[in-house]
């Protein structure tokens, strides 16, 4: 393995296959909830596949635990269920030990924010090199119903029965001050919208990460109504002169309150971990050109004769 | 024994006219002081000099876990033989203060001579147990070097005295030292070797006598002095890890700090993560990628890393954790050593959750486990945890050179692609999976999915009674077959002796080996049958185990944890229950320290004078 090159992936590597389908893409049935936001996440990954025809061998999906967290096993490439909220360190060692690879992470708010709010803001400050799609329903489904990090003041669930008491998470706060490189957020009830971040995310060179509202309808119906145009309410995307590179101004835009903005709220290019560890290791091969693994380490044991 | 023994006549010293030189066979040199005091040093040179003198050698310290300061000892065995522990008592003391004195002149042996630095310490020089060197360590280092440093340089003064005390080879000594601060200021090296001469060349008493090492036999090959996590990280090096992930704890670290610095150079990556779970699971991404890699911890860093054991464990792959033991349970005794993570190691974990446990019992041994731990792991593709201790980790010993033209691997990935439909988790017979790492084009088209739920031969998620049983039974299956293929341990007899005669039989594991080796030795002088076997692979326990046992009237399992509800140690219990033979008795300790080789004999004749009664 080296962690030597960090190109981001050239299709024209690609084994010679067949140009690939939603079909080839399509592995398990969901078992979502009929309804579900995530069936929009499911089918625009698949677009975005389909668009961009990256190797099929070269494609690796992560999640960790929840609903949401289920995608791998309904695409059809090379995937892993990891545990409850540590999907992004375990796509950390893929995505430094294999730089060949684009990696993506699925998950939720319980996974991003609670269990796992951790390792989110670490990935982002190491800026790894990898697209994170955080699936926020603002409820724990999975287990059927409690108070989860993003469930707004007074939601009634069943941990909380009288209604959540403890102050919310804000995701795009949170993601902006951890020192994610790119941050975007979108909804699943606008699947253009959302293909298009999607997309970007996957061009940056770094840790791009989305929040994408995705409504659960059985233990949660209606909790985006506010920001769906057709249900009253008001998807009020970031004006076009919002300089992306601007961390206060993104910061403003992620103070409003909800339903709050929706697009890319910020993008710089700062060195990838990627990057950084190719280059220690650049630095650390200059002194010894041309040497077997065997030669180095055998000068090493010369050193403690 | 650690007894100066007497091997030849007394000789006229060529140096000193007044002074006699006797030859002696080993020596333990305690070098008591404050832990900023460079006393490591001093013992770290001894050890590097005895290596490259083909003798033995093993070092014991203790290092307070206080950031700065507090009492610290090293402790160094030389020898011209083989030296299988650190020595219970000491032959020669090195007193930097009262305190150091005061609480160690119970360790050196009666007859013992103790140097001390007579600006620190008043000796009871009434109690004519002892020899007393008085020396002004301070003063006269000071006066040596002079300037500013104060008494910064004293270690080196001092292993000048010792280096005419026992008629070192200076020649070696001053050559240690110019590499040990080569690249530093030349007034440092200047410095230091003139500390060396001026302790070397200090008149010390007409009365004392000096020693000499009998010169050691010729070894093949040239040695290599190094503690144990060096010799570890050496070995994950030579058994082609190229990846790692950890988060600092003592005594683990160093582990650490040495692949995040060598790594790079075999275009490999170490990552400091920001938790013990986070470097667990980076680990198993970087696995799952195709590279075997490895974490590590101590004590609380281990609790933390056992959901994601359990998911390797579940999805079948290849890992390696290393466990430097401390002392527990939860922030516990980070500086001391115990075996009492055998259960974690084994057990660690929700579910039935069968993995690979192995311990490292020597220095040397910790390079070569280290490359059987990463080839057991991606042969039968199962997480393995590796067991060392606080006292190996900062253990120096000497050892042959490995030769690296015989154990150096590459397992870097091969991405071949997959001609027919595989499945990652059939009911293959040998109960492993096949996985193929992401990279790896499957022709057929179908992908898949490594999972950490209960999952049917694709890896996909399943509810399934049937195949539940029946992948539980697979995980197990593939360790049964790892216990087939593992060799019996050797029986080790006393003085390396047969064993035809032997009734009764000590079992140990990890860092215990040379003082349950030493126990054996004494025990047949005392006219006992004695053997012991030592244990490399604990979980699985290898296959004809009661074989060996059947031969012995007696079996005691030797370790370094507590006795636990009901009498028996980690591993006692284990075999207690596994063969359910009740002449299996355990031997404890958990003071902190290792084993005296004096303690696991008592234990030993405690029983034996405990059943003659009966």
């Amino acid at each position: 393995m080296s962690a030597i090159e960090t190109k981001p992936v050239d299709p024209s590597t690609s084994s010679g296959q067949e140009k690939y389908t939603k079909k080839d893409l399509t592995a398990d049935h969901p078992t979502w909830c009929p309804g579900c936001g995530d069936f929009a996440v499911l089918a625009m990954y698949f677009k975005l596949l389909e668009e961009r025809q990256i190797p099929h061998e070269k494609i690796v999906g992560i999640a960790g635990i929840g609903c949401s967290s289920r995608f791998p096993y309904y695409v059809n490439s090379h995937g892993a269920h990891f545990i409850h909220g540590r999907a992004l360190p375990f796509a950390t060692g893929i995505s430094i030990s294999r730089p060949d690879l684009h990696v993506f992470v699925f998950g939720g708010d319980g996974d991003a924010f609670s269990i796992g709010g951790n390792h989110v803001d670490h990935a982002a400050r190491k800026n790894v090199k990898m697209t994170y799609v955080i699936m926020d329903n603002f409820v724990y489904a999975l287990t059927k119903k409690q108070t989860s990090p993003t469930s707004p003041l007074g939601f009634r669930s069943k941990t909380d029965p009288t209604g959540a008491v403890d102050c919310p998470i804000n995701p795009m706060v949170k993601l902006l001050a951890g020192g994610a490189t790119f941050v975007a957020r979108t909804s699943a009830k606008n699947p253009k919208h959302m293909l298009d971040m999607m997309s970007q995310a996957m061009n940056h060179n770094g840790f791009s990460v989305i929040e994408c509202l995705s409504e659960c309808v059985e233990f949660y119906e209606g909790a985006f109504d506010k920001a769906d145009p057709r249900k009253g309410g008001e998807f009020k995307e970031i004006p076009a002169d919002h300089d992306v590179t601007h961390l206060e101004s993104a910061m403003k835009y992620a103070y409003a309150p909800f339903p709050g903005w929706f697009g890319l709220f910020y993008k710089v290019n700062r060195p990838t971990k990627n990057e950084l560890e190719a280059e220690i290791n650049k630095k650390a091969q200059e002194k010894i050109v041309g040497q077997s693994p065997t030669q180095i380490l055998q000068a090493m044991l010369d050193k403690l004769k | 024994m650690s007894t100066i023994s007497e091997v030849s006549t007394l000789t006229k010293s060529s140096n000193k006219s007044t002074s006699k030189t006797r030859t002696i066979k080993d020596a333990v040199i305690r070098l008591a002081g404050n832990s900023q005091d460079g006393i490591q040093a001093i013992g770290a040179f001894l050890a590097r000099l005895a290596g490259r003198s083909a003798q033995d050698v093993m070092t014991y310290m203790t290092i307070p876990a206080t950031i700065s300061g507090g009492p610290s000892i090293f402790q160094v065995h030389i020898g011209s033989g083989d030296i299988l522990s650190a020595g219970d008592e000491a032959d020669f003391l090195v007193a930097f203060y009262q305190h150091s004195y005061e609480n160690h002149i119970t360790s050196l042996r009666e007859g013992g001579i103790l140097l001390y630095d007579t600006d620190h310490v008043k000796p009871n020089l009434e109690d004519k147990r002892f020899h007393y060197i008085g020396v002004p360590i301070s003063g006269a280092t000071v006066e040596a070097i002079g300037g500013t440093g104060r008494d910064k340089g004293k270690n080196i003064f001092t292993l000048g005295l010792i280096a005419q005390i026992f008629s070192l080879d200076t020649e070696k000594l001053e050559k240690l030292i110019a590499e040990r601060f080569r690249g530093k200021d030349e007034s440092i090296v200047k410095n230091a070797l003139m500390a060396f001469h001026t302790g070397y060349g200090y008149h010390v008493g007409d009365v004392l006598e000096t020693f000499k090492f009998i010169p050691a036999k010729e070894r093949l090959g040239h040695q290599v002095t190094m503690d144990g996590n060096q010799a570890l990280a050496y070995g994950l090096l030579a058994a082609g890890v190229r990846f790692g992930a950890g988060y600092p704890i003592t005594p683990w670290s160093s582990i650490m700090e040495i692949l995040r610095s060598e790594l790079p150079k075999y275009g490999g990556t170490f990552v400091q993560t920001e938790d013990e779970i986070a470097a667990v699971s980076l680990v198993c991404g970087a696995s799952y990628a195709g590279n075997v890699a490895v974490t590590g911890s101590s004590g609380p860093g281990i609790s933390l890393k056992t959901e994601a054991l359990g998911w390797a464990v579940m999805a079948e792959i290849p890992i390696v954790i290393i466990d430097v033991q401390r002392g527990g349970p939860s922030t516990g005794m980070p500086t001391n050593v115990e075996q009492s993570d055998l259960n974690i190691a084994i057990f660690g974990g929700h579910g039935e959750c069968p993995r690979v446990v192995m311990a490292a019992s020597s220095v040397e041994d910790c390079f070569y486990s280290a490359i059987e731990a990463v080839n057991t792991a991606r042969k039968y593709s199962v997480p393995v945890v590796m067991l060392t201790d606080q006292s190996l980790a900062t253990r120096i010993e000497a050892f042959t050179m490995p030769d690296l033209s015989k154990c150096m691997q590459d397992i870097s990935p091969k991405f071949e692609p997959v001609e027919e439909n595989m499945l990652p988790y059939d009911d293959y017979e040998d109960g492993i999976a096949r996985h193929a790492p992401p990279g790896t084009r499957f022709l057929p088209g179908t992908y898949p999915t490594v999972s950490g739920l209960e999952h049917d031969s694709a890896g996909h998620p399943t509810g399934s009674p049937k195949i539940h049983q029946a992948m539980v039974a697979k995980r197990r299956r593939k360790l049964q077959k790892l216990a087939e293929a593992l060799p019996l341990p050797k029986i080790y007899g006393p003085h390396g002796s047969g064993v035809e005669q032997a009734n009764i039989l000590l079992v140990g594991w990890g860092s215990t080996e040379g003082a349950i080796r030493e126990a054996v030795d004494a025990l047949g002088d005392a006219g006992e049958a004695p053997a012991s076997i030592h244990l490399r692979f604990l979980n699985p326990l290898p296959n004809g185990l009661e074989k060996i046992f059947a031969k012995f009237a007696r079996v005691f399992v030797v370790e370094l944890n507590d006795e636990g509800l009901y009498g028996n140690g980690q591993l006692c219990t284990i075999l207690r229950a596994r063969y359910c033979d009740p002449k299996i008795r355990s031997i404890t300790k958990i003071d902190g320290l290792t084993f005296k080789v004096r303690e696991i004999i008592e234990a030993v004749q405690n029983y034996l004078k405990g059943s003659s009664k009966s």
